[in-house]
């Protein structure tokens, strides 16, 4: 039961992180589309890394 | 030269065919299967199904029948070390539930592991439910390894013929047309702008990672049931590749900045020195960790959309409970294959940045 709480809690950290991410490079992207590539590769390291942090989480709390 | 391209051609059909032929009979059993054996308890029966396919097993079972309790597809080589090597094939565990005989000693499958036992196969279990038998080292041809293999196969098989399309004709054609641009992809965007100008030298070691990966997660897309790169100990073998080669290519500069900061005051050289060990520590374990957490997630979901012809058919019958899932396991399978490559591309891209901070030159 708590695990699955906590769990929720990890996705919520997650989407909020991911989203802003996301948001932050589309408004890049529009600001700058020239530079799109260099933006895109920058915003999936750092998808990458958040997505380490909430796996590890997830595999830690189960 | 002929007879190359013939096995090369032959190979390649026949793991296609393979491919489509278990890939009918996979889902056909399945729904015509598993789904008429008695309502006992269908969640126990999706968790059992789900986590039999993310394990790794000393069989290739393709399929099997509930309602006769017959298994399809072939044993594999079980290669154990216990007073010397012992090979044996595992049909002679019949799936676990005979008791194996090799070399006067008796083995016995619970779980997916080899314990020894008596002759009759008794287990002694803990207050965990852990048997306390003895373990033998386990080197066996498993599910993962022999994918793993046919994995390598593949690459050879590519890029052998890619490699010598440029004897013939500097311009690529068939199949290397999509290879060269990928190679030149990990060169120009992976390796060279993260490591710099010394990234010739490990181009092997990020090619061969990011080729075996890509291709390990297209084969786990597969109605084959292979789950290699959701095995935890094949991510932490290619974690640690990437361990050891950033420690091996580290610079003095690398070292300086793990174990002596400089300039920050000494008190906080001191602290900075275990948090920088960590560090160093926790690259690789993320590698790891996402590589598997990503796969075994992916492979989950897929699974339990398929299970849904089992827990729907009782309330809106099996062409409505097998459409419905058909159409959803196809949209998620679509987003897999855009996860396989990333994963494959997020890997190679942290280990390329990872290897750049070390070798990295200051001024």
């Amino acid at each position: 039961m708590y695990n699955l709480i906590g769990a929720g809690l990890i996705v919520i950290g997650g989407g909020i992180g991911l989203g802003q991410i996301g948001g932050k490079a589309m408004e890049a992207i529009a600001r700058q589309p020239e530079a799109a590539g260099k933006i895109q590769t920058a915003m999936i390291i750092i998808g990458a890394l958040l997505e380490g942090l909430a796996f590890g989480a997830l595999i830690l709390g189960k | 030269m002929n007879i190359f391209k013939k096995i090369r051609k032959a190979s390649i059909l026949f793991f296609f065919s393979l491919t489509v032929a278990f890939g009918y009979a996979n889902s056909f059993s399945d729904t015509a299967g598993n789904v008429q054996g008695n309502p006992i308890d269908t969640n126990e029966e999706i968790r059992d199904y789900i986590s039999h396919h993310l394990q790794d097993s000393h069989d290739f079972t393709l399929f099997t029948n509930g309602k006769t309790g017959k298994h399809v597809g072939f044993p594999l080589p079980v290669i154990i070390f216990d007073e010397g090597f012992k090979f044996f094939m595992s049909s002679k565990f019949h799936h676990g539930t005979a008791v194996a005989e090799s070399g006067g000693s008796y083995y016995k499958i619970y779980h997916g592991k080899i314990y020894k036992t008596n002759a009759q196969g008794d287990l002694t279990l803990d207050a965990h439910e852990h048997p306390t038998n003895k373990r033998p080292l386990d080197l066996s041809i498993t599910k993962s390894v022999l994918g793993m293999l046919l994995v390598g196969l593949i690459m050879i098989l590519l890029f052998s013929s890619l490699a010598k399309g440029y004897k013939k004709n500097a311009v690529p054609t068939g199949l290397s047309g999509i290879l060269e641009p990928l190679v030149l992809y990990v060169r120009d965007e992976i390796a060279a702008p993260n490591i710099g100008p010394k990234y010739r030298k490990y181009m092997g070691f990020l090619l061969t990672v990011f080729f075996f990966i890509w291709i390990s997660n297209l084969l786990g897309l597969t109605p084959l049931g292979f789950n290699i790169t959701g095995q935890i100990a094949v991510t932490v073998c290619l974690a640690l590749f990437t361990f050891i080669i950033v420690q091996f290519s580290g610079n003095k500069e690398y070292w300086k900045h793990i174990f002596w900061m400089p300039g920050v005051p000494v008190p906080m050289k001191i602290i900075l020195m275990p948090i920088e060990i960590l560090g160093m520590l926790t690259k690789p374990f993320s590698l790891l960790i996402r590589l598997f957490a990503n796969i075994t997630a992916g492979h989950f979901v897929v699974m339990s959309l398929i299970a849904l012809t089992i827990t729907m058919k009782a309330a809106f019958g099996p062409i409505a409970a097998t459409g419905t899932s058909l159409i959803l396991s196809l949209f998620i399978t679509v987003i897999e294959l855009l996860v396989a490559f990333l994963q494959a591309f997020i890997f190679t891209m942290l280990s390329a940045l990872f290897i750049g901070m070390a070798v990295e030159e200051h001024h």
